[in-house]
């Protein structure tokens, strides 16, 4: 992989194999999560005959599916207020499946468009804006499990049992960047 | 640009606080790319370079930016749209 390009109204990029596998490996992992997540729903016979979705109102336990699918208030973390509490659990059930939806769908779009064993491959733009997405999924995903911080050094100590996790979260920053930058230059 | 506001009151708002309007608020966070934020709010939001830059820098200086702000319903849809962006937002009403 060389970085992105624009040519032709299209977004250009060659992934090598071991690539391809790797990143349609992280996606479809967080695709699991998400899949697992939205059938936790609650299941009503309104929301069936109305075909509006409703979530769960719990914030998930698993810190990378908390990540991805963050509260809608910030609240206090010693004291938060019971009326904080019943509007974010009401906004969680409400908007949390059309989140879920989103990112599932441009998951789809990696996965439809990432050939298993790489090569070259043409996005339109709408696909690269899924790309864009869905890059920033995996890598919000793999930063929480690596408990990426400001203050995190470029490469862990050899011993460290992150440190080969690192380096892919690291592949994964650049091939976002480089994305953003054929789309905006 | 501007957006309506409009008394909405569900979820528990108590009545005084109905017709206030409300405001999305991006937070910083060590994973996000600046340039991937800035056009995200480009995008989302139709803003141009230079004012999503500087809404960026707010985030990555200051800890948080207000993005938006407007009735209810319309920022709970540009949180969720956030949100389904990978970005960190929550809303207030202050």
């Amino acid at each position: 992989m060389r970085g992105w390009r624009r040519k032709g109204g299209k977004v250009l990029a060659g992934f090598e194999q071991q690539e391809a596998a790797v990143l349609r490996g992280l996606v479809s992992q967080v695709d699991d999560m998400l899949r697992a997540r939205a059938e936790e729903a609650p299941q009503d016979e309104l929301a069936e005959l109305t075909g509006i979705k409703t979530g769960p109102s719990e914030s998930p336990n698993d810190p990378v599916l908390s990540r991805l699918l963050p509260d809608f208030h910030k609240l206090d973390p010693d004291n938060p207020s019971t009326e904080d509490l019943d509007s974010v659990a009401a906004l969680r059930s409400l908007h949390e499946p059309e989140v879920l939806d989103a990112k599932v769908g441009v998951a789809a779009v990696v996965m439809d468009t990432l050939p298993p064993d790489g090569g070259d491959i043409r996005l339109t733009y709408e696909q690269a804006d899924a790309w864009l997405s869905a890059l920033n999924d995996v890598r919000l995903a793999l930063g929480t499990a690596l408990d990426i911080n400001d203050e995190m050094p470029d490469e862990l100590p050899e011993e460290d049992p992150r440190a080969p996790h690192l380096g892919v979260y690291h592949w994964l920053t650049w091939v976002q960047e480089s994305l953003v930058q054929a789309l905006t230059e | 640009m501007t957006t309506p506001v409009e008394a909405e009151e569900t979820l528990g708002a108590d009545s005084g606080a109905a017709g206030r309007p409300w405001q999305t608020v991006v937070w910083n966070d060590p994973v996000n790319l600046m340039s991937y934020v800035t056009y995200v709010f480009q995008k989302l939001f139709g803003y141009s370079r230079d004012h999503a830059t500087k809404l960026m820098l707010d985030v990555h200086h200051k800890g948080k930016a207000t993005v938006t702000s407007g009735a209810k319903e319309k920022v709970e849809g540009d949180v969720a749209k956030l949100h389904a962006a990978g970005l960190w937002a929550t809303m207030e009403q202050p």
